[in-house]
């Protein structure tokens, strides 16, 4: 199909709309809470009104309260329905057609939670149906893999990139522009463009949603990617965890090929881009660039030391591009509205927006896309509302079991790459668990360390084995056995596994240890055995039992 | 053949290009100490001993997969990098169940050895006394888990020299161990060639021919008296 005829759909689609769209949140969130359930009642109630001609029921992505769901929302009419039962269908119908109050807990849909948001990345979740391409098609969708093949050439489209400032979303902050250079820059042949949807932090969410909320958008960027490095062959390798972010990809491939949009020739120009999906088991290390590789090829996800990186040497030997979700998903938008647009949100530093999955003890959970920039402190208290019964925040871990917990007195950071780096955590994908003054920071500690723990592949020995001893040493801690000493022992075994280990797994597994220790060192001294028990004078110590 | 000059421990060395800094620091005489490395097969740079430092690059590089470039400076002994390696040999020692004293390899053991160029003599870790199996089910070999450190030599001999790759590795961190097959008692695995490279290949005494490991002599004491009716009664049968 050329553009014509798609710009034609698009058309149609938006002509065949109807005044009133109801949308209902579909995604994985909203399903465990029966949202599926309450669409059907939402149907059979608009057409039981006689609304049909007016009003037209969407089954959306995700509009980010997920702790709230299932989220009902009447865009048209200013309307945010929360928690909604399949039962109360029926009067939020009647409440449309009639005017008054409808039984259901209403939201606030200029709530600081979403006014404070610039979504680019999820401008279409919650907004449009993630199973259709038409809707995409009619929300711009495409225009900017267009715009690439017919009025640029790849090294354009590549200094686009640069230009914008763009940033890996996936955790190392890594300049996307240059990594895309390197691999353009390698000689002509069999290259590959990953996509990587492993997403294995604990806590976060933020790629399974803009999969499930908007599928098309991720193909879109791999295909601009493609184009602009010279592949013609991409896989999205995402984890068997997330089946309905597996069955939209799928669903969106095919719609996508139906339409001439991937596979051979692409819009009829002489451009072929294929994708495939790759479905892993689940292992934290196969987010690790080099032991997805080695998974994709179908062996065991062990990472492999770099140099050579990816993008000299990656899948099957060849040049290999690998983004994750979210950095693909800004790509489309930067192609459509410009380098320019995008460096102007943001910081110096890190442009643009990021996700953040907002979870533990705050009052409003869920998913939001902020501005570079912003101050944690705005994100907890404004946007998440606090802490729920009025607590106070003690910390915020960002960064998952590579980050660190940044304290209550810094809240006033701007998130950024460098910021919280220098804090001593990362930016890290986007998980940001709130804890306040009832947790236990060695606890914490204890928590990502069990995680690594079980998590390294175990290939290299600092890692494999030193993380079974610092686990081994903060149960010590938090049993009250462990002396000074014992700390110190921590300390160095933090030194050592951060330095020597083969990938980032092990060189980061310390962090959360680390910056508490920084932090909340005094947390770890009061849970040391009392001096009177320790052998000060030779005599063997008595326990207290 | 283009050649690169470097520097390692202040000495000046010239070495084809593609050389690794272990292959440059043996010629420069520079001993590195090295477990999962082994001359003939493809590096890993798992165990992560030969870790060096290269002045301009802020972290640490195993010298075994990493390429020598012209100009380099290169430290091999720091008092960082002897501290690392040892507790690398300390964490080692605490994570199996290596008793020097009944093991096959007993001064032929390359585990033993790197631990006294590091100078460990105890370890401040806890020991962990896994529960770890042996197998004797292969009739020429066997394998005793309890002294594996997880090196993948036998794998990488196996797989690219013999060509059978009857060893793999399963299982993550902890849990992580050599397999034969999949999975399955060696003695039941018909791609076993009972070649024996991995038992020449392993750095400890996890992997040994069978008639060696300690207690394990059989005495034909039959044979003495037997020479002996043999040489007087002219009998030479038994
Ligand atoms: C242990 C480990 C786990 C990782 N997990 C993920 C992941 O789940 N998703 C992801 O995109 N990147 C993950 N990464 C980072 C990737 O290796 C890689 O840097 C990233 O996909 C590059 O994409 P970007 O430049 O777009 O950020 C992980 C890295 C490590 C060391
Ligand atoms: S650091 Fe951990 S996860 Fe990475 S290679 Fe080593 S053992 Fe595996
Ligand atoms: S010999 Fe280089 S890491 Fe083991």
């Amino acid at each position: 199909m050329d553009w014509s005829e798609l710009i034609e759909i698009a058309e149609q689609e938006r002509n065949a709309q109807k005044a009133i769209r109801v949308h209902c949140c579909t995604s994985t969130g909203c399903q465990a809470t029966n949202s599926i359930e309450v669409k059907k009642r939402l149907v059979a109630a608009v057409k039981e009104a006689g609304l049909n001609a007016e009003v037209q029921v969407v089954g959306v992505g995700c509009p980010g309260l997920c702790g709230q769901g299932p989220i009902v929302e009447i865009p048209s009419e200013g309307l945010q329905y929360q928690k909604v039962t399949p039962d109360q269908a029926e009067s939020i119908v009647s409440a449309l057609q009639n005017g008054g109050e409808a039984d259901a807990l209403q939201g606030d849909p200029n709530h600081p939670f979403f006014s404070r948001q610039v979504r680019i990345v999820q401008e279409n979740s919650g907004k449009i149906d993630p199973e259709r391409i038409e809707e995409y098609l009619m929300a711009e969708g495409y225009q900017g893999l267009h715009h690439a093949i017919y009025e640029m050439t790849p090294a354009e489209v590549v200094q686009e990139i640069t230009k914008s400032g763009l940033r890996g979303r996936g955790g190392a902050g890594y300049p996307t522009g240059l990594k895309w250079a390197t691999v353009a820059k390698m000689p002509p042949g069999s290259k590959y463009v990953i996509c990587n949807a492993d997403e294995g932090d604990p806590g976060a969410f933020m790629d399974r949603s803009v999969l499930e909320s908007d599928p098309h958008r991720v193909l879109e960027g791999m295909a601009i990617a493609g184009y602009a490095v010279g592949a013609t062959q991409g896989y999205i390798y995402v984890r068997a965890e997330y089946p309905l972010a597996i069955s939209r990809l799928h669903k969106a491939i095919q719609q996508a090929k139906r339409k001439g949009i991937l596979g051979a020739q692409i819009f009829g120009s002489p451009v072929d881009f294929t994708i495939e999906i790759r479905v892993g088991a689940g292992a934290f290390v196969c987010g690790e660039e080099t032991a997805l590789i080695a998974s994709v090829e179908g062996g065991r996800g062990t990472p492999r030391p770099r140099p050579p990186y990816p993008a000299v040497s990656g899948l099957k030997g060849c040049p290999t591009l690998i983004n994750n979700v979210e950095t693909l998903a800004n790509i489309p938008a930067i192609l459509r509205k410009g380098a320019d647009w995008f460096s102007n949100i943001g910081t110096d530093t890190s442009k643009g927006t990021k996700i953040f999955s907002v979870t533990g003890k705050i009052r409003n959970t869920g998913l939001i896309e902020v501005p570079m920039g912003i101050s944690l402190r705005e994100i907890v208290e404004d946007m998440g509302g606090g802490v729920p019964g009025g607590g106070k925040v003690k910390a915020i871990q960002t960064g998952g079991p590579s980050g660190g917990c940044i304290p209550e007195q810094l809240l006033d950071t701007p998130v950024d790459y460098d910021s919280l780096k220098k804090l001593g955590s990362i930016m890290g994908s986007g998980g940001m668990v709130v804890m306040d003054d009832s947790t236990s920071m060695v606890q914490v500690a204890q928590f990502y360390m069990e995680f690594c723990r079980g998590e390294t592949c175990g290939k290299c020995i600092p890692c494999r084995a030193g993380t079974v001893q610092m686990y081994q040493l903060l149960t010590k801690i938090l049993n009250q056995q462990a002396t000074a000493a014992d700390v110190e022992k921590l300390k160095e075994l933090c030194g050592m596994v951060a330095a020597t280990s083969l990938c980032g797994l092990g060189q980061t597994a310390p962090n959360p240890v680390m910056s508490t220790l920084h932090y909340f060192e005094n947390e770890y001294l009061e849970l040391l055995q009392p001096a009177s028990v320790r052998p000060s004078n030779g005599k063997v110590p008595v326990r207290p039992s | 053949m283009s050649v690169v000059t470097l520097k390692i421990n202040d000495i000046d060395v010239a070495v084809e290009a593609g050389t690794t800094l272990l292959d440059a620091a043996k010629e420069a005489g520079v001993r590195i100490p090295t477990l999962c490395h082994l001359d003939g097969v493809s590096d890993v740079g798992a165990c992560r001993l030969c870790l060096v430092q290269i002045e301009g690059i802020p972290k640490l590089l195993p010298a075994c997969v990493t390429e020598a470039t012209e100009g380099m400076n290169v430290t091999t002994e720091t008092p960082e990098l002897q501290e690392y390696r040892r507790m690398v040999v300390e964490m080692l020692f605490a994570e199996g169940n290596h008793v020097c004293a009944v093991c096959v390899a007993n001064e032929h053991c390359e585990l033993q050895d790197v631990a006294i160029e590091v100078g460990m003599d105890h370890t401040r870790f806890t020991y962990r006394f896994p529960e770890r199996e042996v197998d004797i089910s292969h009739p020429q070999f066997g394998i005793d888990h309890n002294r594996c450190i997880l090196c993948t030599r036998c794998v990488r001999v196996c797989d690219e020299i013999e060509g059978a790759h009857v060893w793999d590795v399963s299982g993550r961190g902890p849990a992580a161990k050599v397999i034969t097959g999949l999975n399955q008692p060696w003695g039941d695995v018909d791609a076993c060639t009972a070649c024996g490279k991995c038992v020449d290949a392993c750095p400890t005494g996890s992997i040994f021919r069978k008639g060696t490991t300690v207690a394990e002599i059989d005495r034909d004491r039959g044979k003495l008296d037997f020479l002996v009716t043999a040489r007087e009664e002219k009998k030479w049968t038994r």
